[in-house]
């Protein structure tokens, strides 16, 4: 029940028959690999760079990411995790969900810059809920957002600064990322809509 | 129909570990210089007050403050209660304002109960005579398993006036829920006559029982409910079933001890127990608002409560 709390409309359809895989285990880890070179890049060596993982699959991209800017740099990058579920704006819609865990690094986030990272994105809505968050646990110099997937269809004015892959889609499809520290095998699946259309990203 | 807190066997396992997990959570908003979630903006708390209380009144408040609520306090005294309002016309007031949630103490129990008929919004009990207080049984619990985790198959001891402890029975319901094995204990005078149905063991004797527990909880004496004389001198309650120094050396290594407050010091409880590092009591304090939190999140974060029980009309 909890689990499914976490993740609302992530979309099972793409995981039965019709799903298409967009991207699999290397071209995930290529992607993120060149998410770290671009932010290396756009911070100048990122020496103030903070990662936080937006709840469930942001955070494992969090730390991955993580562990890319050390292959790179060879130093460690603070990243933490972010549960937005407080800040949601669809909180009345639904039952009361459980919480995820919200674990900024020791160092915090007052005059870091921050990047956001989640799985996909989508109406934008998440990530504005995580500004929010963000705006209660401190003050970053600048905050900016990586994301493994944009699907497009955006709610709200929010662009991601790192794409891992842009993702033209319908409103009649569903995007799903399956990481292996989540669910056992890395993928990105594409499939139909199972009647109620997706409303998380 | 709308959901409610109001006795502590309410909570099925996975709704008490919910509230405990979320708990866990709002504990770190405690830890933030904004301490502060717009979960609940917009939503209305009637803090609903017949019987004195500092500490429950005030947790509930911050635990609804924090969580952005709006919140409205009652008591008893000043109000046209004591002009003779009824409970029922309280409640109709209450409703007539829109309160999302009500939160009662009241000298009778089951008056909680009856309010939940009464009102659209989740009641939530923070004690009824001497029936239950459930948020209390949940703090507990959250300071128990921060302290020594898992609570399956640990040994609780409460000792004291269970007859009048409204603490002692939602404990017992709880952590009974949660899988903690249970022993009251008490003169035999301050046992409820049911007690034998409660799903715990009772025992006479503190002494033989301390030795095996991992949390000992010491009931104040409620010596404003005793019209009657329950044991003989007070001094003689305390050196049979009070908690000092040389009885707490009898505890395990790792045993808390703990406190629902108000303390009598010096009759249940020795001032160098209440003090010593075994002790839960201030945690207990704290850990109450975060309990509270998760509870008011639960019952009205969402479209509908997450826990709870309906009370049919």
């Amino acid at each position: 029940m909890n689990a499914a709390f976490r993740e609302p409309g992530s979309g099972r359809a793409a995981d039965g028959p019709g799903a298409k895989a967009v991207l699999e285990g290397p071209d995930i880890r290529r992607a993120l690999t060149r998410i770290a070179h671009e932010i290396l890049e756009r911070t100048k060596g990122g020496d103030a760079v903070v990662l936080l993982g937006i709840q469930t699959r942001g955070v494992t991209l969090a730390e991955r990411l993580a562990g890319a800017l050390e292959e790179v740099e060879g130093r460690a990058f603070p990243w933490g995790s972010l549960d937005v579920t407080m800040y949601r704006d669809d909180l009345r819609l639904k039952p009361a969900r459980a919480l995820g865990r919200t674990e900024p690094p020791p160092e915090g986030v007052d005059d870091r810059v921050v990047v956001l990272v989640d799985d996909v994105l989508f109406s934008g809505r998440t990530v504005r809920a995580a500004l929010d968050a963000l705006n209660d646990l401190g003050r970053p110099r600048a905050v900016q957002l990586a994301v493994l997937v944009d699907r497009g269809h955006r709610d709200l004015p929010i662009r991601a600064d790192y794409v891992g892959k842009n993702l033209p889609t319908s409103m009649r499809e569903t995007v799903r990322v399956l990481l292996a520290e989540n669910d056992g095998r890395d993928a990105v699946l594409l499939g139909p809509v199972a009647g109620t259309a997706e409303e998380d990203e | 129909m709308n959901r409610h807190l109001i006795s502590a066997a309410d909570l099925t396992r996975d709704d008490a570990l919910l509230v405990l997990d979320t708990a866990e959570e709002m504990a770190q908003v405690a830890d933030r210089t904004v301490k502060k979630l717009p979960t609940l903006r917009g939503r209305t708390v009637v803090n609903l007050f017949y019987e004195d209380s500092t500490r429950t009144r005030i947790s509930f408040e911050a635990a609804a403050k924090r969580l952005s609520a709006d919140v409205i306090n009652f008591s008893a005294k000043g109000s046209s209660v004591s002009k003779g309002e009824s409970l029922k016309d309280t409640a109709l007031t209450l409703e007539a304002m829109g309160a999302d949630g009500v939160v009662i103490r009241h000298g009778a129990s089951g008056a909680p109960h009856r309010l939940a008929r009464w009102v659209q919004g989740s009641v939530v009990n923070a004690g009824d005579g001497t029936h239950e207080h459930p948020t209390q049984a949940l703090l507990d619990a959250f300071t128990m398993r921060r302290r020594l985790g898992d609570l399956d198959g640990r040994r609780v001891t409460i000792v004291g006036d269970v007859l009048h402890s409204r603490v002692a029975r939602s404990n017992v319901l709880l952590l009974a829920t949660l899988g903690a094995e249970v022993t009251l204990v008490a003169p035999p005078t301050l046992f409820p006559v049911a007690v034998g149905s409660w799903p715990c063991e009772i025992s006479y004797d503190l002494d033989a029982v301390l030795p095996k527990s991992d949390v000992v909880m010491m009931l104040r004496v409620q010596q404003e409910r005793m019209n009657a004389a329950y044991f003989p001198t007070v001094r003689e309650y305390s050196r049979r079933y009070g908690l000092d120094a040389p009885r707490m050396a009898r505890l395990p290594e790792h045993a808390i001890v703990m406190h629902p407050g108000p303390m009598n010091r010096g009759v249940e409880i020795a001032a160098e127990v209440a003090d010593s590092v075994r002790s839960t009591i201030v945690e207990q304090v704290a850990n109450g608002v975060s309990a509270r939190m998760a509870v008011l999140y639960l019952l009205l974060g969402g479209s509908e409560p997450a826990i709870g029980k309906e009370v049919p009309a």
